[in-house]
Parts: structure tokens; C-alpha cells; sequence
């Protein structure tokens, strides 16, 4: 069952179109993401989704309720994380946690303990007494995904969730998130424009200028750019080259060392290959599309990864508090 | 109503008001300057002709900047929860914007009033005599006063998106404000034109309605200038127009 439908949406920013034209489902359970670089209108989409913005037309229902006519409705099935961090971070993570408990109406004899178990959850008990100023950004990120989930959201919006984070952080975000359609109920809807991190999703639509220009399975997507990459190197390249063009009929081409080739099914290709070229072999390794080559196909260009470093967080916080002084 | 929602944003505010020293002292600092140096300095010069020292004229006025400024303050940081995100946090909720104003308005009502009761309680220092049911009068009248200023201070908070423009409210709304209540010189002594703007400032009111509660006199220049019941029908009045523009103000969306 669709748990969010988006017919045929747009939003204009006076002359500039930031989203043009989209239409998408996502299935109940699922992890669905949005791929694309900066400014592609991901944001944008997901403030219509979560009625902080309105959309100049089509239609966003989520759960079955029309996000312009019954925000209410909508506001109660659903948790958000948004781009940038939305913690107060002058409380401390169990006073921003207990706040949105009682924001969202849970009922008084749960509040407690539904906060102590989503701290749980992200690892964070020990510290919920701390300010959040004191965070690292990776804690602030978990700390903000254990809010969304206090008052059992239907979809979980997760708009760049490893922004600014450090690989290992990043790497144990998405374990943790993986886990969260199963272990929580939730549908996931996210945004990224790291391609590796949006291997864990079940569908991703690609969208680039405000435009989806693709969607589907990653592995449906990689397809699309034409199979798997298998690269050779043997004791005589020029013999091999003109063996697997006459036995295969692939199309091999050199470089460096290497004889490379584009075959739809890397993994059944190889064996037959070693067997059919013999001793010769010294390495054989197989390179998958990635979905940044889906990206490049479709584009003609890679996604660009700029973001919003820490550092630029940090003047930015500096200049206010002085400005507060 | 959503009472949950209302009492977690006032809750939030107070634990935030009582953590930050720096605001609490500030806050409470100014009207003791203006009322100890200014006061004092000023009683040299004016010679009240009803009675009163100058430093007690200003009595009322002083309680009336503290609500002022801490009201403005408390609405005012709307825009740094905008800039720093949490507004979002609140937005998103499914939470009515009714309810977003009024959980805001008590939020600086509660920090406004406790400031005036520290401020009023320095009236024997300065030769006031008061009753028990003066006290209580001049708690109630503070209270509904920073209501409606908190209320306002929403409504401008709803026009800028950042802690820039803070300066520009300090000077061109809030001083202009205090310098045109009542506070410092009756209204009465002012060119029409002040006068006019004094009129269409609640803060005026709220401090005419102190000045009933405190003094006894009610003739001659340093005496009230409206009504008492006018003084609550305004602040009454101006508090609920303000929440209704603020709720409409918080409800648009881009
Ligand atoms: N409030 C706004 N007013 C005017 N233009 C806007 C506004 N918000 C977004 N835009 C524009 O809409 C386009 C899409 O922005 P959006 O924030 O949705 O991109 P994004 O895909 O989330 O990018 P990023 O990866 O950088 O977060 C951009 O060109 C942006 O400048
Ligand atoms: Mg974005």
C-alpha cells in the first residue's frame, strides 16, 4: 500500500522552479530515497510533504490525508529530521526529548519511559542529562532521530542525515537507520546525494533540476547503465584481447596493464572466461556500476559533493552568540 | 486548546530564563540604573508639585520598562529559534499556531512578571508605603501588561527571519515605546503630535493603570491621565488583537 503519493507537484520560487512536475509513491515498510546534488529540490519537496510549505500545484497525500487541506492529520503521522539541525541546543538532550513528548500529546504515563527507550535505542542514556551543545554532530544527528520516533510516526523524513559527518559516524548512522522500517514500523523517506548511502534504500528516484529522471531498485538503476565492468590482466594481453573479441564477442579495450570489458553479468562472465583463456591469468577483478555512473549517464555529469562543513557551523554560532551578548 | 503544547513551550522558556544568569541580571540591572541614577538625578531638577518625589513618579515607569524589555525579549527570541532551527521542531507539530502564540505570550508573561515582582519589591527603599492589596493590583496589572507586550513582541517577531534585525527593533520600536509611555513625564506635558502617539501605545496604559494603583492623587500634573477601567480595557482589548494577528501571521505560508 502507498503510505505518501505526490501527483504531478510544483513549487515555484518566483521565476525559479524548484520542483518541477514530480510524481512518486512509496510503499508502506520501505526505505525510499531521494537522490540528486545540491539543489535539486529535495527539500523543497520534503517541506510540501510535511506542510511547512504549499505547494504552487499538485497534490502530496500522506497516510491518505491531503497535506493542504488536513495538516493536522499529517503533522501526527509523521517525524522529521530535518537538513539542519532543529535541537535546542541550550537543553539538555532529555529536556528536548520530554519537550516534543508533550508536543505531540503522548499521554502522560508513557512520556517517560517512551524518551528513556528511544535514548536507548540511539545510545545516548548515559548522556541525556547533558546539554546538547555539547554534542558531536554525529550524537545530534542520532539524538534528533530518536526525537522523530517518540511519538511513533507512520513516515520518518530523514533529509541528509549524515550531512557533515566523519565516515565511521556516517557508517553507523546507516546501520542504525537500516534497522528502523523493521524495528520501529516506520516507512522511510530520504534525502542524500552521498550514492553509497543510497544503496540501502528499496527505490530511489533520481532527480536532478527539480525533474525526476529516473526511479526504480538501485540495482534496477544500475542495470540501466549497461552491466558490470570486468577487468583482466594475463601474461599476453594482445592473444587475450583477440580470444574473448572471438569467443565472446565483447567489446575489450586496454589500458595500463589491463584489459577491461562491459559484460551484463560480471559474475557468471569470469569463470568461463578463466577457463577458456587458461594458465595465462594473473588477476581478474569485477567493478559494479555505481550509482554515480547512473547518475553520469543520465546527466552527463557527476553529483557534485559540497557541504556544508562544520567549520562554517561553528562561525556561524560564534557570530550569534557575540550578536546575543 | 492544546494545554500539553502550551505548558511545554512556557515550561522550556522559564528553565531557559532561569539558566541564563547573564539575561536574568541584565534585565533586572537597567531599570535599577534608571531608577537609582536617572531617579535620583532627576529629583534635583523636577520639584513635584502634587506631592510626590520625582523618584517615586517614576516608580510605575520603571516597572513598566522591565515588562517591556523582558516581553519584547522573550518574543523576540521567535526569530533565534528561527535562525537556530527549533522553530521548525514546533511548526511541524501537530500543534495549532493558536496555540504556538498563546504558549508563547505566557512564556514571556512568566519571566516578565516574576522580573516585575523582584523590581516592585524595592519600593520601601524608595518611601513608598504600600498594601497588601496595592501589591496585589500592581502583580495583576504586570501581568496583563506583559501578556499584551509579549503578544506584540510575536507580532514583530513574525516580520524578520534573523537576529539582525534585532537593533532595529531596539531602537525604532522599543525605546521609542518607553520614552513615549508615561514613564519618565506625564503624557499630559507632551507636544500633541507625542501626545497622539503616546495614546495608540499600550504601554502608556499599563503604566497609568500602576500609577492609580500606587498613588493617591488624582489631580494635577504627575497624576494618572485615562480612566482606570480604560487603562484595563485597553491592555484587555490590545492583548486579544494581538494574539489574533499573531495567529494569523504564524499561520501563512510561503
Ligand atoms: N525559500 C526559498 N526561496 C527561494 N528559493 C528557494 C527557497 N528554498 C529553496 N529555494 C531554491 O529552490 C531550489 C531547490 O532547493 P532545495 O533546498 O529543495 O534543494 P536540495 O535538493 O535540498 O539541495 P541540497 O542538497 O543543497 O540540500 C534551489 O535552487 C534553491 O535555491
Ligand atoms: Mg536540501
Amino acid at each position: 500500500m502507498a503510505i505518501i503519493t505526490v501527483e504531478n507537484l510544483v513549487k515555484k520560487f518566483d521565476n525559479l522552479t524548484a520542483v518541477n512536475n514530480i510524481s512518486f509513491e512509496v510503499e508502506e515498510g520501505t526505505i525510499f530515497g531521494f537522490l540528486g546534488p545540491n539543489g535539486a529540490g529535495k527539500t523543497t519537496t520534503i517541506n510540501i510533504l510535511c506542510t511547512l510549505l504549499s505547494p504552487t500545484s499538485g497534490r502530496t497525500f500522506i497516510a491518505g490525508h491531503d497535506c493542504m487541506k488536513e495538516p493536522a492529520e499529517v503533522r501526527k503521522s509523521i517525524g522529521i529530521v530535518f537538513q539542519d539541525t532543529t535541537l535546542d541546543k541550550d537543553l539538555t538532550a532529555y529536556e528536548n526529548l520530554i519537550f516534543h513528548a508533550y508536543l505531540y500529546n503522548v499521554p502522560k504515563n508513557e512520556r517517560q519511559e517512551r524518551v528513556y527507550d528511544v535514548l536507548r535505542f540511539v545510545d545516548l542514556f548515559d548522556r541525556k542529562n547533558d546539554l546538547v551543545k555539547k554534542f558531536s554532530g554525529g550524537m545530534k544527528r542520532r539524538l534528533e532521530v530518536a526525537r522523530g520516533l517518540i511519538h511513533r510516526p507512520s513516515v520518518l523524513f530523514l533529509d541528509e542525515p549524515t550531512l557533515g559527518l566523519d565516515p565511521q559516524s556516517r557508517a553507523n548512522l546507516w546501520e542504525f537507520i537500516k534497522e528502523l522500517p523493521e524495528k520501529h514500523h516506520v516507512t522511510i523517506f530520504m534525502t542524500t546525494h552521498y550514492m553509497e548511502e543510497a544503496e540501502v534504500c528499496d527505490r530511489i528516484a533520481i532527480i536532478d533540476n527539480g525533474k525526476i529522471i529516473a526511479m526504480g531498485s538501485p540495482a534496477e538503476l544500475k542495470m540501466t547503465v549497461g552491466g558490470d565492468i570486468v577487468y583482466i590482466r594475463t601474461t599476453d594481453n594482445v592473444k587475450t584481447q583477440e580470444e574473448i573479441k572471438r569467443l565472446f564477442g565483447f567489446d575489450v579495450s586496454e589500458k595500463g596493464e589491463e584489459l577491461y570489458m562491459t559484460c551484463l553479468m560480471g559474475d557468471t562472465c569470469i569463470p568461463e572466461m578463466i577457463r577458456t583463456i587458461g594458465e595465462g591469468v594473473l588477476s581478474v577483478r569485477l567493478q559494479r556500476p555505481t550509482l554515480n555512473d547512473v547518475f553520469l549517464k543520465l546527466t552527463g555529469k557527476a553529483i557534485r559533493e559540497e557541504e556544508a562543513s562544520e567549520g562554517d557551523n561553528v562561525k556561524e554560532h560564534v557570530r550569534a552568540y557575540r550578536r546575543r551578548q | 486548546m492544546e494545554f500539553n503544547a502550551i505548558y511545554v513551550i512556557v515550561a522550556r522558556e522559564f528553565k531557559k530564563f532561569i539558566r541564563e544568569r547573564s539575561r536574568l541580571i541584565s534585565t533586572i540591572a537597567r531599570p535599577l540604573l534608571w531608577l537609582f541614577i536617572v531617579g535620583t538625578g532627576m529629583s534635583r531638577l523636577v520639584s513635584p508639585d502634587t506631592g510626590v518625589p520625582y523618584i517615586q513618579f517614576i516608580f510605575p515607569g520603571i516597572l513598566g520598562m522591565t515588562i517591556l524589555f523582558s516581553s519584547i525579549f522573550s518574543s523576540i527570541s521567535i526569530i533565534w529559534d528561527k535562525e537556530f532551527g527549533f522553530m521548525k521542531e514546533i511548526l511541524v507539530a501537530p500543534v495549532s499556531r493558536f496555540s504556538i502564540v498563546i504558549g508563547k505570550a505566557l512564556s514571556g508573561t512568566v519571566v516578565s512578571t516574576i522580573q516585575a515582582v523582584i523590581i516592585l519589591a524595592l519600593f520601601p527603599f524608595i518611601g513608598f508605603k504600600l498594601g497588601i492589596l496595592q501589591i496585589i493590583w500592581v502583580i495583576l496589572i504586570s501581568a496583563a501588561l506583559s501578556f499584551c507586550l509579549s503578544a506584540f513582541g510575536i507580532v514583530l517577531a513574525t516580520f524578520y527571519e534573523s537576529y539582525e534585525s534585532f537593533s532595529v527593533i531596539m531602537n525604532f520600536i522599543i525605546m521609542p515605546m518607553f520614552f513615549l509611555s508615561g514613564a519618565m513625564y506625564p503624557i499630559k506635558l507632551l507636544p500633541d503630535i507625542l501626545n497622539l502617539i503616546s495614546k495608540i501605545n499600550p504601554l502608556t496604559y499599563g503604566i497609568d493603570a500602576m500609577k492609580h494603583v500606587l498613588f493617591q492623587f488624582k489631580t494635577g500634573t504627575m497624576s494618572p491621565d485615562f480612566l482606570f477601567i480604560i487603562d484595563i480595557a485597553v491592555i484587555i482589548g490590545t492583548s486579544v488583537l494581538f494574539v489574533i494577528v499573531a495567529g494569523k501571521l504564524f499561520e501563512r505560508k510561503k
